[in-house]
Order: structure tokens, then C-alpha cells, then sequence
């Protein structure tokens, strides 16, 4: 399921066609041809050995070799109208980076990503790019398979890393004007990133003692290594950005205290941090958590090595992880590297709507992991010692389509059925969450409890304060948020200049 | 990183730590809490908030050591830095005109219920104060609390220092002479559902301050959910304070406990590598 197409704005376009007919650009282009580039076999992400990773937390996927990235980037025709471009909610120019590793300048093509985003190696992780990007590659119209673009990327980054200390780009003289971020998640570091390039002095207030927020509370080890997360922040702080953690703000500062202090412009990404129940019979259960919980304490907080690190989680038998999404995904896995013998997907509709991307559910599957479709919890039991022990579950079948277009589940009737488990993971979406909103009178959020943006500026109700990533979508993308940020960090440096 | 200004026991087992916390400072309120760790590798809890001061800027708490957590934070000393301290988190406790309202703490409870003692008498409420404790060694900040209240009275199982009997009982016999309009009451689980379950029949509306497992503080992960007002709520952003009397405690006291063998392991590795 591709992701709507981007339009490309004509400044976008204009910077694509002088890239594109630089001299260099020309004669790579030909050699070698179109034709013989389609015939290239798209170059395989090398991984762990799915018995070896699935006992620890060690990165699943090892990247593409130098060689690897050099066929892989022969594969890109470098196209006159990219449609990858359009794909990206960050517009990288992708042609321009991909034909910079064909042409072993690595180091250059990092450059290249860091002009629009400045977290490539985590984008290169996490983003789906099958449906963005890799969705819109022409490559994948004339010979069916894409261009490895989010490989590509995460080469690119991972090299210029490992290479030594990463270069900074010309920064201009500070203009002294104040910013404050609230939120160090991928929406705030990739605003604060921006506005510092533009020379205002930038503050980010984390709720957290380590900053990333999804990134580091949310998305495991084994995706998402923590050292890339502190190496792209090392790079943020080089830029000038200062980080202010253990800083809730709405309750260790208002928003207008911070105003008094001298801050002129706001970006607010505080995310969708707030858990949702089923709100079903035990719920509240010794051994039932939230996503947000059992990934906050294993991830967070390292409780994958209690007894060393004093955060406990409980390491399950029968573990049951109830969604479909890429949160579900990670918290099965995480289960089952903490040792459960079932670790189980309970997902209420079919394989076909999961929403979780398909590199997940395939290394998920390949780990063991049980999928359990059309099914949904209706009650959870405990022992006499308030543990959980049990899970009844309904059997559904696919009705009508929903308003998201995908077939509504039902119940089957008298589908009844009970499974031991001592471990529930409720993964069925997160919200954002109120406490900063509901000490800003005047805001004007929305139904979902979002903050209401103009889609174009990222502007709120209140002047100065803009917003972005899921506190404004409710539930969305590492790199959509990304994709917001820069908008707002654009509109502040405007407002801020104006 | 957060400085610790003092760390020093008050009594045996019962600790207070103060911090260098400028804004914490300026934004707390009566029945607000902060989370803490005491070290990188260390357990984010959360500490009820016992006194602030705006002008120096710090915070302080009184805690009970207990398991790893709190035991790495007693051995703590002025100068130290620790990795988290934030807040303050939580809503600050309703403090209104109420008439005469009855204070119950015990343990931890007497310093965390200090910041209301000393709002609802500025608020002009009549304050009668009920300390818990086992023994007269572990009585603390009586002197505090003398200040602001009409009444202190002190429950105590050693004869030495109160009849001999626990804090609820000591509520129906204060009821029985005076018109009570509120009770508030922070300290141990048990302590307060005791109290909780000595006014309903009384009538008496009473607030209490929950302590579940939290681990952020701010919302986001659920770990405090307990159920209170007849629907689940979050202790770190609902509450703490709920009234005593729709919560379920049997889950409360379930919750709490939902890691203890783990407690129990991670206190022997840390007596084992810090003890002689």
C-alpha cells in the first residue's frame, strides 16, 4: 500500500534538474545503459541467522557491504522524472545520493541526505520505505523490483559514521533568537536540527532522561541500535542544539514561563504517548502491559539485563502481543528474546490489513513468532495471587468494509476459546497525550485530542507555537513526523524572521 | 544532572534527600511527586514531594529504603549528581475551605503530607493531625506539624508515646467528639486503606494519595493504572489523590507486588556487592 504521492515544489524541482544534468551526472548515466542496470539483481540486506538474534538484543540486519551498495546504486536509472522524490515526506534527493555511492564518494552522498534530513541512519532503519520511496521507483514499474533506497541510505549514513568524526555544514552567524522544542523525539530533534542550521539558539525540554523518544523508548536494540541514536544526537548537539532532560514542560515549566524566559518560538512534538486499553475484563492484571510500558522498561530503561540494570519485566512462558502494527511487531520479538516459548501475535483482523511492515512480520515469522488472525481478547483471568494465567478469546470473521477501507471484523458466534498465557502486551494504538495541551488555554486541538495545524505552515492556534508528528496525526511514522518537523522548522524561521 | 544538596537519615529506615531542582522548586504544589534515580543503571520511582524551597531552588522528600532503588539513594551524599529528577508530576491536592479536616500519615507519609498540612491551615481550615508510628524512635517533624495544627495526636503500638492502637481507630474516636469534613491520609497501602475503611461508614470524604509502580511519570506507559471513581485510572497523571473510597485496593496491593521476587533478587546482588 503505497502512501500518497508528494507534489514537488518548483524550487524542489528546479534543484533536482541542475543536479540531475551536471556533467558527471550525464556520463554515469550511460555507463553503464538503462538496459543493462535493469538486469541487476536487487542486492539483499545481509542478516543475523534467525536462531542466533532471536536470544539477544544485537542488530537484525548487518547492512550492505561496499560492494553491495555500489551494484545496488548501479540498479538506479537515475531518471529524468524520479518518482522517488515524491515519495518522501522529507524530499532527500534521492537520484543525487544514490549516483554519488555509484560513484564511491560516500562520504558525499551522506552529505547529500543530511541537506533535507538530518537522521539518515535511523530513517535508513525505520522508515517504510516499500511504501513510500521504493513504492513510486520507476525501477519498480519497468523491472518490478525498486531500488534498495532505505538501504542505500542507511550505507550512505552508517560509512560517513564509521569514517571518523561527521563533518558539519557551514553554520550561519546566530541570529540569537530563541526556540524552544518540547520533545526529543524525531519530530523535535529533526526541528531543532533544522533551526539550528539556521542559526537560532535552540533548546529541547525531554520529559526523559535520554533523548529520542520513540526512538529510544519504543523501537528495540534490535532495530534500532542505540549507539546510531546517540551518534545522530552527538551530531545535533554539534550543531548547537542543547538538550534540556528531566523537563516536563507544562508541569516543570509552563509554556509562558518559558516564554518569559526569553523563548520567541515553539515547536511542540510530545508524540502519541498515551496508551490505549480494551478496556476488557483483567486488564489490570499483574502481567498485562501496555506496549508503551513493556518496551519503555526493556528498551529505556535495559531491563533485558536486570538483574544488572535494576528495571525488572517479567520474562514469559506464553507470551500474547495483542495488534497488528510495527509496535506489536516489536513488542512479539522482544517477548521472545526475553524467552518465551509462544510468543504470539493475537490480531483481530487478517494478514492482508495488518498495518505492520512486511520486513517486520517476516522477521518475526522467521523468528518463531505465532500469528494468530481474526482473533480478539474478550477477558483475561489471573491465579489467586492477581497473576495473569489466561486468555479467552472471540474468533472473527471479515464483514463489510470500514471506514478505513478495510473489511470490518465480526465475531463468530460461540468461537469462544481459552490459551494459557503469564504475558499480554496491549498493542492497539497509542493517543496523544494531554498533559502539555491541557495546560495551554486557547489551543485549539482536535477530536483525537491532536493539535490542530495548518497542513501547509504546521501553525496552531497560538501564534508562535507550531506542531508536528503524531501530537498532530494521532499515530503515524518516524518519518511523516520528520516530514512535519521540517515544514514547522521552515515556518519558524520565517516567523522568527519576520 | 540533578545535584543532591543533602541525603541523611531522619529515622531508622526513613530517609530524606533534597535536590537542586530551580524550577521543580517554583512549580510544586501541595501533593505533587517527582520521579528519581539514583544512578545510570538504576530504577526510575517515584518519591512524593516532603518540602520545596523556590528561593535556593531545591526539593525534598522523605523516603523509606526499602528495596535496591531506595537503598542506592540512602548511600548518596551532598554533591552528587543523579540522572533523573523530574517534576513536579501528578496533580496537586484539592486544598480548599473545608472546615475541619483531619491529616492521617504514617511513615514515608509524614513528610509527603506536610506541603498540605501547611496549605490547608494557610487556606484557614481547622487542621488535627494523626501520626502512625510503630515506635517512638520513628517519630519525625511532630514539631512541624505542632505549628500548623489544633490537634496533634499520635497513634503508636508503643505504649510510650500513643494508646497502643492504629490510626483508623483513632479517627472514630476523634469523630465521635467533632464534626469531621475531610480526611486526607498518605503513607503506607495499608495505612490508608484502614483509614479509608474507617470513614466510609462514617461518611467522611477522604482523599488518598496512591503509590503504585510508575516508571515515566507523565502519562505515557500505564504502569500506575489502578482502578478508582469506578473506572481504571492513572496514579501519575489522574492522581495520585483519589478518593479513598471507590478504590479498589485488593488490585492496589496485587500491583505493587507484581515484582517482588525481582525486588528481592536485585537487593541481594546489591547488598552482596555493597555490604562488607
Amino acid at each position: 500500500m503505497a502512501d500518497k504521492p508528494i507534489e514537488l515544489s518548483p524550487e524542489l524541482q528546479k534543484r533536482l534538474r541542475e543536479e540531475f544534468v551536471k556533467e558527471w551526472r550525464q556520463a554515469l548515466r550511460k555507463d553503464p545503459p538503462a538496459r543493462e542496470r535493469t538486469k541487476i539483481l536487487r542486492q539483499p540486506m545481509p542478516q543475523r541467522g534467525a536462531g542466533e538474534r532471536s536470544r539477544d538484543f544485537r542488530e537484525v540486519n548487518c547492512g550492505l557491504s561496499a560492494e553491495a551498495a555500489l551494484a545496488e546504486a548501479r540498479r538506479c536509472l537515475d531518471c529524468a522524472k524520479p518518482g522517488c522524490v515524491s515519495g518522501c515526506p522529507v524530499s532527500i534527493d534521492i537520484p543525487s545520493f544514490i549516483k554519488l555511492i555509484e560513484k564511491g564518494e560516500f562520504i558525499a552522498a551522506a552529505f547529500k541526505i543530511k541537506e533535507t534530513n538530518a537522521l539518515p541512519a535511523i530513517c535508513g532503519r525505520v522508515c517504510p520505505q516499500e511504501s513510500q520511496c521504493e513504492a513510486v521507483c520507476n525501477l519498480k514499474k519497468a523491472a518490478g523490483i525498486p531500488v534498495a533506497i532505505g538501504n542505500l541510505e542507511r550505507f550512505a549514513a552508517d560509512y560517513e559514521r564509521n569514517a571518523g568524526e561527521v563533518a558539519l555544514p557551514a553554520l550561519p552567524p546566530p541570529t540569537g533568537r530563541r526556540v524552544a522544542i518540547i520533545g526529543a523525539g524525531p519530530a523535535g530533534l529533526t526541528a531543532a536540527g533544522e533551526l539550528a542550521k539556521k542559526g537560532h539558539a535552540v533548546t529541547v525540554f525531554e520529559a526523559l532522561h535520554e533523548p529520542g523518544g520513540v526512538l529510544i523508548y519504543g523501537i528495540p536494540e534490535f532495530r534500532l541500535p542505540k549507539a546510531i541514536l546517540k551518534a545522530e544526537v552527538e551530531y545535533l548537539k554539534r550543531l548547537g542544539v542543547e538538550i534540556r532532560y528531566n523537563f516536563v514542560v507544562g508541569k516543570t515549566a509552563t509554556m509562558d514561563d518559558l516564554r518569559a524566559a526569553g523563548y520567541e518560538a515553539f515547536f511542540i512534538g510530545t508524540g502519541a504517548g498515551l496508551p490505549n486499553f480494551m478496556k476488557i475484563p483483567g486488564e489490570n492484571l499483574v502481567g498485562v502491559y501496555s506496549a508503551n510500558e513493556y518496551l519503555t522498561r526493556v528498551n529505556l530503561m535495559r531491563a533485558y539485563n536486570f538483574p544488572e540494570y535494576d528495571t525488572p519485566v517479567f520474562r514469559a512462558k506464553n507470551a500474547a502481543v495483542i495488534g497488528g502494527g510495527n509496535v506489536a511487531m516489536d513488542g512479539v520479538r522482544t517477548a521472545r528474546r526475553l524467552g518465551a516459548e509462544r510468543a504470539m501475535i493475537i490480531y483481530r483482523r487478517s494478514r492482508h490489513e495488518m498495518p505492520a511492515r512486511e520486513e517486520e512480520v517476516g522477521h518475526a515469522e522467521e523468528e518463531g513468532i505465532e500469528f494468530h488472525f481474526l482473533t480478539v481478547p474478550i477477558r483475561y483471568d489471573g491465579d489467586e495471587t492477581g497473576r495473569l494465567k489466561s486468555m479467552t478469546c472471540l474468533r472473527m470473521e471479515l464483514g463489510e468494509p470500514d471506514a478505513s477501507g478495510r473489511r470490518r471484523p465480526v465475531p463468530v458466534p460461540g468461537s469462544e476459546f481459552t490459551t494459557p498465557i503469564d504475558l499480554a502486551v496491549v498493542a492497539i494504538g497509542q493517543s496523544p497525550n494531554p498533559l502539555l495541551l491541557a495546560t495551554m488555554p486557547g489551543l485549539k486541538v482536535g477530536k483525537w485530542g491532536t493539535i490542530e495545524v495548518d497542513p501547509a505552515t504546521m501553525a496552531s492556534s497560538l501564534p508562535g507555537v507550531y506542531a508536528g508528528g503524531d501530537i498532530t496525526r494521532g499515530g503515524a511514522t518516524v518519518i511523516l513526523a520528520m516530514g512535519d518537523a521540517r515544514t514547522a522548522a521552515a515556518s519558524i524561521d520565517a516567523y522568527l524572521k519576520s | 544532572m540533578p545535584k543532591v544538596i543533602a541525603q541523611r537519615r531522619l529515622v531508622p529506615n526513613l530517609h530524606l534527600i533534597e535536590i537542586e531542582a530551580p524550577e521543580t522548586a517554583r512549580a510544586a504544589r501541595p501533593g505533587q511527586f517527582v520521579i528519581l534515580m539514583s544512578d545510570a543503571k538504576g530504577e526510575r520511582i517515584p518519591l512524593s514531594i516532603a518540602d520545596w524551597d523556590a528561593e535556593r531552588g531545591t526539593v525534598t522528600s522523605v523516603f523509606l529504603v526499602l528495596g535496591s532503588a531506595t537503598r542506592k539513594l540512602s548511600q548518596l551524599s551532598a554533591g552528587d549528581e543523579i540522572p533523573v529528577f523530574v517534576g513536579p508530576l501528578g496533580r496537586p491536592s484539592e486544598i480548599g475551605e473545608f472546615g475541619t479536616v483531619v491529616l492521617a500519615a504514617g511513615c514515608y507519609g509524614i513528610g509527603a503530607l506536610w506541603p498540605t498540612a501547611r496549605a490547608l491551615r494557610e487556606a484557614g481550615n481547622r487542621v488535627i493531625t494523626l501520626l502512625d508510628v510503630k515506635a517512638s524512635y520513628l517519630l519525625y517533624w511532630n514539631d512541624r506539624y505542632r505549628k500548623v495544627s489544633a490537634k496533634l495526636h499520635i497513634a503508636s503500638r508503643d505504649p510510650g508515646v500513643g494508646g497502643g492502637e492504629y490510626i483508623a481507630a483513632r479517627i472514630g474516636e476523634i469523630a465521635r467528639v467533632e464534626k469531621i469534613d475531610r480526611v486526607m491520609t498518605v503513607g503506607c497501602t495499608a495505612m490508608m486503606r484502614s483509614v479509608a475503611e474507617a470513614t466510609k461508614p462514617l461518611g467522611i470524604k477522604t482523599i488518598v494519595s496512591l503509590n503504585p509502580i510508575m516508571v515515566d511519570g507523565t502519562g505515557m506507559c500505564g504502569a500506575c493504572r489502578c482502578t478508582a471513581e469506578g473506572r481504571t485510572q492513572f496514579a501519575c497523571v489522574d492522581g495520585p489523590d483519589f478518593d479513598g473510597h471507590t478504590v479498589d485496593w485488593d488490585e492496589l496491593f496485587l500491583r505493587r507486588k507484581s515484582y517482588f521476587d525481582e525486588e528481592i533478587q536485585s537487593l541481594c546482588r546489591w547488598e552482596k556487592e555493597n555490604l562488607p
